[in-house]
């Protein structure tokens, strides 16, 4: 364990594995999946590593074996300076709480049933002896850093709308004052306007508690705009991995090239060279 | 003459606090191998309006327009059979979820060939033929098997090519796709949307994009609408809409995309209206 010994590494991942195995039939063998194929980064405190990829490329597979919801095939996963005993049983609280997850779809991650009061006051509830009042503080207070207000805490989920519920969820992973925020796809299913709140909110955030985010996007404009390195993942390996700077100027796999080709381009020079080719089509 | 004018159009739903109206006053008009593009954030209106051409929204919903031509022809004094003999034919519409809006027990060939007997009347063989060549014409690779799949077995962008074949199968003159890509990876994205516009241009049919995505936008339309809360805030060829916004909205929008951003954080619309209060429009509800 020599070579961790920066203090400012968040979070490192040595060639980390994770198989699935398929069931088989009669007359058919079991198949093995390789989701992730060995990755490995490091990422510094406070800093930004946007993950890129195609749906099945096994970011998400990734990011829970980040969170400890899945447990690594092989590899190792280093956080604040300490390797994680990722088998079941010997997780503790404490890593448990360093780590949150905020995911994609901010309708299916909350309970329709749960008042968000709760929502938030759960996690004390669990892992820490407050009273409830002063859970109750604390929900109110962190209801009103993510922008919405005290009057909210009675209210269900189905009474918010996109944009407010993925609030509430990125107010839910900081109720335990993690350092590390694993944000899957986290504004993907909001409006564009809507969008530029919640990303604004997370730099907010990662500003005043100096959060580290791993960001998994497939929306490179998005990722240019928040990243400060970026990994591109195809078929369960990482292609490409440098910088922000690095990757989007230089694209080295061919993947990432027909990645950057495919996103839509909506600066003015490119929609007057599509109309030009358009015209000289038509007239052809 | 347009191939679609509607004039003044209002949606309005009841709700257990009176009727809402989703749709306020919108006219928008479609020419001969035109591509329009309707944008706005959910809630705009935008879906609802072209529900409202195809018939497709609930009994319930209250809608009227002083004109709603297609070809000339009034699709508001239609009789029900009489619309559903235009709807799939002439006017085709393509949908957000491929996935959700394929029927899962049937296989995809018995779907598009259901499209071919109905509007068309070809007997069975002309019918698997026609079948196989829409599946070529979308890429589909190994058409003639794919006729037996079914929908959970091809991938989500499998499941938009056979939509679009569906959508296309009788040559409509009017296709209306409703984000046809918003559930796709960015590269099947690229892919799709080639499809569509390949295929717009080689029929020359007129094409409306709903979408919030102002790339796919700038990618694709000759004309824009802009929508918010049921209202129309602007129409513009797409060059001048990006070039030179007019509405207040549109500059905000524009200003929300990260490409576009300044400084370290992004302008946001809300923060947008709260610098010039009397411009942020209303909501569209009525009393």
């Amino acid at each position: 364990m020599s070579d961790i010994k920066t203090t400012d590494t968040m979070l490192e991942v040595r060639d980390i594995k994770r198989d699935y195995e398929l069931p088989g039939g009669f007359m058919k063998p079991k198949k093995t999946l390789h989701a992730v194929k060995g990755v490995s980064f490091k990422l510094e405190r406070g800093k930004t590593l946007a993950i890129v990829g195609e749906s099945g490329c096994g970011k998400s597979t990734l990011a829970r074996m980040i969170t400890f919801i899945d447990e690594p095939t092989s590899g190792d996963l280093i956080i604040d300076g300490k390797k994680m005993d990722t088998r079941p049983g010997h997780l503790t609280s404490d890593m448990r709480q360093k780590v949150q997850i905020i995911f994609q779809n901010p309708y299916g991650s909350l309970n329709p049933r749960q008042k968000i009061g709760d929502v938030l006051g759960e996690p004390l509830a669990i892992n820490t002896d407050l009273s409830a009042a002063e859970r109750r503080n604390r929900a109110t207070e962190m209801l009103i850093k993510v922008g919405l207000g005290p009057e909210h805490y009675n209210r269900y989920p189905h009474m918010f709308s996109g944009g407010q519920r993925q609030r509430i969820a990125i107010a839910r992973a900081l109720m335990m004052n993690p350092k590390l925020l694993v944000l899957d796809e986290p504004v993907s299913a909001l409006d564009l306007s809507v969008q530029a709140q919640v990303l604004n909110l997370l730099a907010d955030l990662q500003d005043e508690f100096n959060l580290t985010y791993v960001f998994i996007s497939h929306d490179l404009s998005v990722v240019r705009y928040i990243a400060d390195e970026v990994m591109v993942m195809y078929f369960g390996e990482a292609v490409e991995y440098g910088t922000r700077d690095e990757v989007f100027s230089n694209p080295k796999h061919e993947y990432t090239q027909t990645l950057f080709k495919a996103t839509p381009k909506a600066d003015v020079e490119s929609i007057r060279a599509r109309i030009a080719e358009k015209k000289a089509a038509s007239a052809a | 003459m347009s191939l679609l004018q509607i004039d003044n159009l209002i949606v309005e739903f009841e709700t257990s606090t009176g009727w809402f109206r989703a749709v306020d006053g919108v006219s928008v008009s479609v020419d001969k191998a035109e591509v329009l593009a309707i944008v706005g954030e959910s809630g705009s209106g935008k879906s609802v309006s072209m529900l409202a051409v195809m018939g497709l929204l609930p009994a319930t919903a209250k809608i009227t327009a002083d004109r709603m031509l297609f070809e000339g022809q009034d699709i508001q004094k239609l009789s029900g059979a009489e619309r559903r003999k235009l709807i799939g034919k002439d006017i085709a519409m393509i949908f957000q979820e491929p996935v959700a809006s394929l029927n899962p027990c049937f296989t995809v060939g018995f779907q598009i060939e259901e499209v071919l007997r109905i509007h068309l009347g070809l007997d069975k063989k002309a019918r698997r033929a026609r079948a196989i060549e829409l599946f070529k014409l979308v890429g589909l690779p190994n058409a003639e098997e794919r006729l037996h799949a079914y929908p959970h077995q091809m991938s989500g962008g499998q499941c938009q090519r056979v939509m679009i074949a569906i959508a296309i199968a009788c040559d409509p003159k009017l296709l209306i796709a409703d984000e046809p890509t918003t559930a796709l990876d960015v590269t099947i994205q690229k892919q799709i949307l080639d499809l569509i516009m390949d295929l717009q241009a080689r029929t020359g049919m007129g094409l409306i994009m709903i979408t919030h995505d102002m790339g796919v936008v700038a990618e694709t339309a000759d004309r824009v609408v802009v929508q918010y809360k049921g209202r129309k805030m602007e129409e513009a060829d797409v060059l001048s809409l990006f070039e030179n916004p007019q509405s207040n909205y549109t500059k905000a929008l524009l200003a929300a995309l990260p490409e576009n951003a300044t400084g370290d954080r992004l302008t946001t619309v809300s923060a947008f209206f709260d610098g010039n209060p009397e411009a942020a429009p209303s909501a569209g509800a009525s009393a």
